[in-house]
């Protein structure tokens, strides 16, 4: 029987527009992006130019630091733009589908007949090793270190987040193939939910599962980590998603790139909020076509309202999101006195508010801060969500004062900024908590390497 | 609604940069924020918060006060009219009225210093104002006693804010309780308006509220006072209070701590909302029952040891002081675990410092103050333990 682990810190926010059950088939998009800033770390340095043609799995971009981690085209077409920002840093580079759909050919490949370097080699080749991440530093990880383990979630407790078991459906074979290969490499751990039925996870070979029950973060990575194996200092965790999972599975099992995702659509102003698929990179217009209400002024975020990016109707998927979430930027503004106001529509996690005695109400929030900036002031605020044995307060302020002894004995190197996220969200001094966290790890990072 | 954001929108420029009245932008930006909430959107990090913000905190607590702050009201005019003997003659109301007249100047003064120097300061530092001086100025008036001049108020308001707050870096960087610094500097550099037996009982009328009283150097001790000289407070032949006196607050003493039920409607609206620790205020009560326990069978001789526990805890400010500012969540112990101790130590201290200190009979005050400095200390030794324990961890690895 696997390890069960109950996690009780932590909050689900139960926000309107959670995905239906269906699968809607959208047409395929034009444009595909790739945007080097959602490899952390990573410095780009491109391969390609304008009218270039690639096929799906042909490099566009390697890292300056180590060249052999490349970053592939999701599709095949031609080259349209390199966009560049401020000192010529490159935001995006964008490919035209030729609606073809070709991918470079790999052979297939038994994976467990094969050793630890030949899967980095042929991960590194097709472009998929720069999807696994690595803690400390929540980095994408680098092909020479050897991690002690690797985790993978196979479940996101995000608001609206897409719900595992509907992307894996049809994929069970791929995803244990991503897994086996990634067991050559070092020990797995796939930690699953309690509620999860399909016997793809339950039953998945080559890895170690923990069952975890609970809010959100009970899905994140960290947390899972933090509860089974902690990272201690000077070791090397490496953790990818379990989508990604089964983009391994694909290249090893049919020797193609295949960067097909499940998408959700949601949020309380996307009409019939819904599943749906699109390559990687994917333009997020025709996803979104004639799914918007547009009572409001709208942010189209990519990713889940707690860490996703904003981003426009004519924006692209990031390159770890499967999900697109529209809520109103200002609902009700110009508010008055509202922090005296009852506020009934409200959701807050402070009794001071009545949403708590709804919990099953489902609510539209929007993008306000509702309040200003202010010193830490409430304390046990951060610790009630959040479920590792570290001290989030203390952590913080040791990344604010730039501690760095203070930092790793505080633990700095167990955490990601995505682990602050909830602690943001109930912050009454409203501080940026995943900006800090994630300058501390820059920090810490440019002293230690 | 629609007018008043037009006419703020419309005066909005002047108050920016250039502007005529830049001088009183962090003025300007205050009564801008506390009415409206502010339509800034998230620009990086979550896409979503909270609804919760300072204000709406540093409101609740206001709000937990009232009661105690109305009774004390009432409680004033009840003392003036028995110090005149016509306390048959006069109608709750009028006694209210006068209490109300007598506490108004303290809370305006209060405000209006603490206020003005946290405006300045925002000006100065080019920050958003603060919402902590909100409840500090509403407590200042509350521990003082009713006889304290309203000069000797304006200077200690103005020296807690400047040397307890804004040199630490202002709201949520203060060591010790703000409005409890206020108190201490009375206590030292004027000690004669904070303690002694005159200054418990107005004696003037007020604007034709209130009565005057004709006796002369009217005296009037409060009730832990009259333990420390030996005088039976309950149940001997001079009862000098019954037990509804001490729950309600009928009884001389600093204007918001007298009575026990006001206080615990506080308590109620502090605890439900989550906004004050039930453990701190929790460990207050029990730190104080067990040290009370502790002297009344160790020190027989002693008057104020010999009072039972439970009068400890309802007299003086001791539930004030638990409920209200033990609980100041910036200067209490920060840890799950050290609120406990933190809490302990309060109650401890206050009966100790009752008991043994022959100078003044009241130890609520330095009880909160000692703990407020050594509650870092306690937190620290909290995450220490965290910390040896992530380090144990390292070393069983290698």
């Amino acid at each position: 029987m696997h390890r069960v682990v109950k996690i009780s810190k932590g909050l689900d926010i139960n926000l309107k527009g959670a995905p239906a059950a269906e699968f809607v088939s959208i047409e395929p998009a034009k444009l595909y992006a790739l945007m080097p800033a959602d490899f952390t770390r990573v410095t780009p340095k491109v391969v390609v130019k304008p009218e270039d043609v690639v096929k799906a799995g042909d490099p566009l971009f390697f890292d300056k630091e180590n060249p052999e981690i490349q970053f592939v085209s999701p599709v095949s077409g031609k080259v349209v733009a390199v966009n560049r920002g401020e000192r010529r840093r490159v935001l995006s580079i964008v490919v035209e589908s030729d609606g073809k759909f070709e991918s470079v050919e790999y052979k297939a490949k038994d994976v467990l007949s094969l050793s630890a370097e030949e899967v980095k080699a042929d991960l590194l080749k097709a472009g998929l090793f720069g999807f696994i991440r690595q803690r400390p530093y929540d980095v994408i990880a680098t092909p020479g270190d050897a991690p002690r383990t690797i985790f993978v979630s196979a479940f996101d407790s995000k608001p609206l987040a897409v719900d595992f078991e509907v992307a894996l459906k049809g994929n069970e074979e791929d995803f244990q193939t991503g897994l086996d290969a990634l067991s050559r490499i070092a020990p797995v751990c796939l930690g699953i939910r309690d509620d999860q039925k399909s016997t793809a996870l339950n039953v998945a070979k080559n890895v170690k599962t923990t069952i975890f029950s609970g809010p959100h973060p009970a899905g994140n990575v960290g947390v899972q980590i933090n509860k089974t194996q902690p990272v201690n200092k000077g070791e090397i965790v490496w953790t990818i998603g379990a989508e990604e999972v089964i983009f391994i599975g694909r290249l090893f099992n049919r020797g193609k790139i295949d960067f097909t995702r499940t998408i959700a659509l949601v949020g309380s102003e996307v009409k019939n909020p819904a599943y749906s698929s699109a390559l990687l990179g994917a333009q997020i217009t025709n996803l979104l076509s004639g799914r918007l209400d547009d009572k409001y002024e709208l942010r189209v975020i990519d990713g889940n309202v707690l860490t996703g990016k904003v981003t426009t109707t004519e924006g692209f998927l990031g390159a770890f999101s499967n999900e697109i979430t529209v809520i109103p930027e200002i609902m009700g503004g110009d508010e008055m006195l509202g922090w005296a106001m009852p506020r009934f529509s409200m959701y807050s996690t402070s009794r001071s508010y009545f949403s708590w005695l709804s919990p099953k109400r489902k609510y539209a929030i929007d993008a306000r801060i509702k309040g200003g900036e202010r010193h830490m002031i409430m304390s046990n605020e951060y610790d009630k969500v959040f479920p590792m044995d570290i001290y989030p307060e203390y952590l913080i302020k040791a990344i604010i004062t730039g501690n760095i002894d203070k930092m790793e004995q505080l633990g700095i190197y167990e955490v990601a900024p995505e682990d602050f996220a909830l602690c943001e969200f109930v912050d009454s001094s409203k501080l940026e908590l995943q900006r800090i966290v994630r300058e501390g790890l820059d920090k810490l990072r440019a002293e230690m390497c | 609604m629609k007018f008043l954001r037009n006419y703020l929108n419309k005066i909005k420029p002047k108050f920016e940069e250039g502007g005529k009245l830049h001088a009183f932008r962090s003025l300007f930006d205050g009564f801008e924020t506390f009415l409206f909430v502010p339509n800034d959107t998230a620009k990086n990090g979550v896409n979503i918060h909270d609804a919760i913000d300072s204000k709406r905190i540093m409101s609740i607590v206001v709000i937990a006060l009232m009661p105690a702050l109305l009774v004390g009201m009432y409680n004033i005019g009840l003392q003036n009219a028995i110090a005149a003997g016509v306390a048959d003659t006069t109608s709750w109301f009028s006694m209210f009225l006068f209490g109300l007249m007598v506490t108004l100047p303290k809370i305006v003064v209060s405000y209006v210093v603490g206020l003005g120097i946290e405006f300045t300061v925002a000006q100065w530092k080019k920050e958003e104002i603060h919402e902590g001086f909100l409840v500090s100025g509403m407590i200042i008036p509350m521990i003082v006693p009713v006889g304290c001049p309203l000069w000797v108020l304006a200077v200690a308001t103005a020296f807690a804010v400047i040397f307890a707050k804004e040199v630490f870096g202002g709201t949520g960087m203060n060591i010790v309780n703000v409005a409890l610094i206020a108190r201490a500097f009375i206590f030292f550099a004027y000690p004669s308006v904070i303690s002694g037996d005159g200054v418990w009982v107005a004696t003037e009328s007020v604007m034709g509220f209130g009565a005057d009283v004709t006796v002369d150097g009217y005296t009037c001790a409060t009730a832990l006072q009259h333990a420390a000289n030996n005088v039976p407070l309950v149940g001997a032949s001079a009862d000098v209070l019954t037990t509804n006196d001490m729950l309600f607050g009928f009884m001389p003493g600093s204007i918001g701590e007298t009575s026990v039920i006001a206080i615990a409607i506080g308590a109620v609206i502090l605890l439900y909302t989550g906004v004050a620790s039930w453990k701190t205020m929790f460990s207050v009560f029990a730190g104080g029952i067990l040290m009370s326990v502790l002297f009344q069978h160790t020190l027989p001789d002693n008057p104020v040891a010999q009072i039972p526990a439970w009068q400890h805890l309802v007299l003086g400010g001791f539930c004030f002081g638990a409920v209200f500012m033990a609980t100041d969540p910036v200067t209490s112990a920060r840890t799950e675990t050290g609120k406990y101790i933190y809490g302990l130590g309060i109650g401890a201290m206050a009966i100790l410092i009752r008991v043994l200190n022959p100078g003044y009979p009241e130890g609520m005050m330095l009880a909160i103050l000692l703990m407020n400095v050594t509650a870092p200390f306690i937190d620290y030794c909290v995450v220490q333990s965290n910390i040896n324990a992530r380090a144990k961890r390292l070393t069983k690895k290698n």
